[in-house]
């Protein structure tokens, strides 16, 4: 049984990458420029389903991960779009191009799941392949996308970004076209979300439909995992990448775990939303509970 | 040069909450001018301000920096234009970046932002130099979080940002109101040191008639979206608190007993 659970682990691990790579693109928006973006669970569907008809279509897989990318970059951009030139608000842009996305992803694909026969092709990451494998394909991928967002938000146009995120005033203020700025981080986001759904579904074997549903939540609690692990040990920002692609492996082992113990499968999502609230919650309560501390302190002073 | 022509803002326009901000108001500064604004609260001092930098589309009315009519221009664009300083310490900065990391945000105000690195280390000398002129041991700082500092060091900070590259325009929205005396006064000098330095024209909005008498080489005084008193020159030099609120109740007749308490 034991070694049972053990087998499981370097798959798990492996998706967890994926997951941590999809969480790295919500940490884009989610951390760096403060906005809750709910398209991800339309654009990781896009990706895949774009990737899988691609894939099948014949196309090379690096420019089937590519084409993948950019489609996550249009989800974002149209989200960017409600956004600032319409002034919806971020999180009502997000629903309303996830359910935008929702159709298109049927048509992408024709029909509601597509599968990917994996033994035609040379799959980079798949369940099929030895573990080690996917992992070592998918540590490489990892490693340049965070030195490509090391890079891209040290630069002065990435730190623009950073900035509308921070101070909205501020950054207006000091020249920054902040409507520009939150489209492109929006895209950008979106695109590493659209390259992690183009990863999954090669390495789940096909594409579904459905298989977005609740991606927020999976990438809010790798974030928050994440900086839970690393935020004591360093402030780099490379560091804090790697912590969130570290939050989404441990998310998925739990997750594995739970599901091998014979967890009500059913439940998982409501399980998952619920540490997320709570964990989303803690801070707010601690700083109501020390401030109602303080003031019995000065009353009693 | 400054050119405020017959400038019109209304909130809630054409609702029962209408409010004529600004009345058709026309002003002119010339360069190098040092303009200390007052008026009592709601009397529309931060709106034209807000005016000026663009926030909000104006119902009437033109702004023209030096030569150029930015009315129709957008706020991030006019920012090249404009050095500003808002009256929360914690608008004017960056809480999560670094000190020189907001510098160098803001040493790039109205420059395309590339893939070129963000700070280069001849920069970082640059800001150095530039914050130990502040006195307030910040130059040793430069990688510290702008979050962790006090009100006071990030306006001053907020200042030097202002002033970098030198502005068409310094506006200053009563930016030591949050601050404590002690640190108000030095962040006050310090504003006096920068502008004279630079040789910036200034429009400085304050609650304290004292300061707006003693900096700065005109003074105006705002009501009801107004400007209802202009002064300058050796006639501003020997105005006092007396004379001003004076000078107010004339102009604005009955009200001023009740503006009175906000004004001094
Ligand atoms: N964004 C806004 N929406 C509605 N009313 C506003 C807005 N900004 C300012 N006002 C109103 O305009 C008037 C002038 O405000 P303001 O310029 O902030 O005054 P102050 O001279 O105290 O800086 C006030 O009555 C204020 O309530
Ligand atoms: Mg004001």
């Amino acid at each position: 049984m034991f070694l049972n659970w053990l087998g499981t682990l370097p798959g798990a691990a492996a998706q967890g990458i994926i997951w941590g790579i999809m969480a790295i693109g919500v940490y884009i928006t989610y951390k760096i420029l403060d906005i809750a973006d709910l398209t991800v669970d339309g654009s990781i569907c896009t990706g895949g389903a774009t990737f899988t008809m691609l894939l099948l279509a014949g196309l090379p897989i690096p420019l089937c991960l590519l084409i993948a990318f950019l489609a996550g970059t249009l989800c974002g951009l149209i989200t960017g779009i409600f956004h600032t030139f319409l002034g919806i608000p971020a999180i009502l842009a997000g629903i309303l191009t996830q359910l935008i996305l929702w159709s298109v992803n049927l048509k992408i694909m024709g029909r509601s799941n597509v599968a990917i026969p994996g033994r035609n092709f040379d799959l980079w990451v798949s369940a099929l392949l030895p573990s080690w494998q996917s992992l070592l394909v998918l540590i490489a991928i990892i490693a340049v996308l965070i030195a490509i967002l090391y890079w891209f938000f040290g630069t002065e146009f990435g730190t623009s970004l950073r900035a509308t995120g921070n101070n909205l005033n501020m950054s207006r203020a000091q020249g920054i076209n902040t409507d520009w700025t939150k489209i492109f981080g929006l895209a950008f986001s979106n695109g590493v979300v659209g390259l992690a759904g183009a990863l999954l579904f090669q390495y789940q074997g096909g594409s579904d439909v459905k298989k977005g549903q609740g991606a927020i939540v999976i990438g809010l609690a790798a974030i928050i995992i994440g900086d839970a692990i690393v935020s004591k040990i360093s402030q780099n920002f490379a560091v804090r990448l790697l912590g969130v692609v570290l939050g989404g492996i441990i998310y998925f082992f739990v997750y594995q775990t739970v599901i091998f113990l014979g967890f009500d499968s059913d439940l998982l999502k409501m399980l998952s939303a619920i540490v997320v609230a709570i964990f989303l919650g803690l801070p707010y309560l601690k700083k109501k509970y020390f401030a109602s501390k303080k003031r019995e302190g000065k009353r009693n002073a | 040069m400054l050119e405020l022509h017959h400038i019109t803002k209304k909130f809630n326009a054409g609702t029962v909450n209408e409010k004529v901000a600004l009345n058709d108001v026309s002003l002119r500064l010339n360069d190098g001018d040092f303009v200390t604004v007052i008026g009592g609260n709601g009397a529309g001092k931060s709106t034209l301000m807000n005016a000026i930098a663009g926030v909000w589309p104006l119902d009437d009315g033109q702004v023209i920096v030096d030569g150029t009519n930015i009315t129709a221009m957008p706020e991030h664009k006019r920012a090249k234009f404009l050095g500003r300083v808002f009256q929360d310490p914690n608008m004017g900065t960056a809480a999560d970046m670094q000190i020189d990391e907001n510098l160098a945000l803001a040493n790039r105000r109205g420059k395309r932002r590339g893939l070129a690195w963000s700070i280069t280390a001849k920069e970082r000398e640059v800001y150095k130099s530039l914050l130990a002129q502040l006195d307030l041991g910040l130059e040793d700082r430069l990688t510290s979080k702008v979050g962790l500092l006090s009100g006071g060091q990030r306006q001053a900070i907020t200042l030097l940002m202002a002033s970098m590259n030198k502005p068409n325009l310094l506006l200053l929205d009563e930016h030591t109101a949050a601050l404590d005396p002690k640190t108000a006064a030095k962040v006050l000098k310090l504003t006096d040191e920068i502008v004279t330095q630079n040789q910036l024209t200034t429009l400085m909005i304050t609650h304290n008639m004292k300061d707006a008498i003693t900096h700065g080489n005109r003074l105006i005084m705002m009501h009801h979206g107004r400007i209802i008193f202009d002064i300058a020159g050796e006639e501003k030099r020997k105005l006092t608190v007396e004379d001003l609120l004076k000078k107010f109740e004339e102009c604005s007749g009955a009200e001023f007993a009740s503006d009175r308490a906000l004004l001094s």
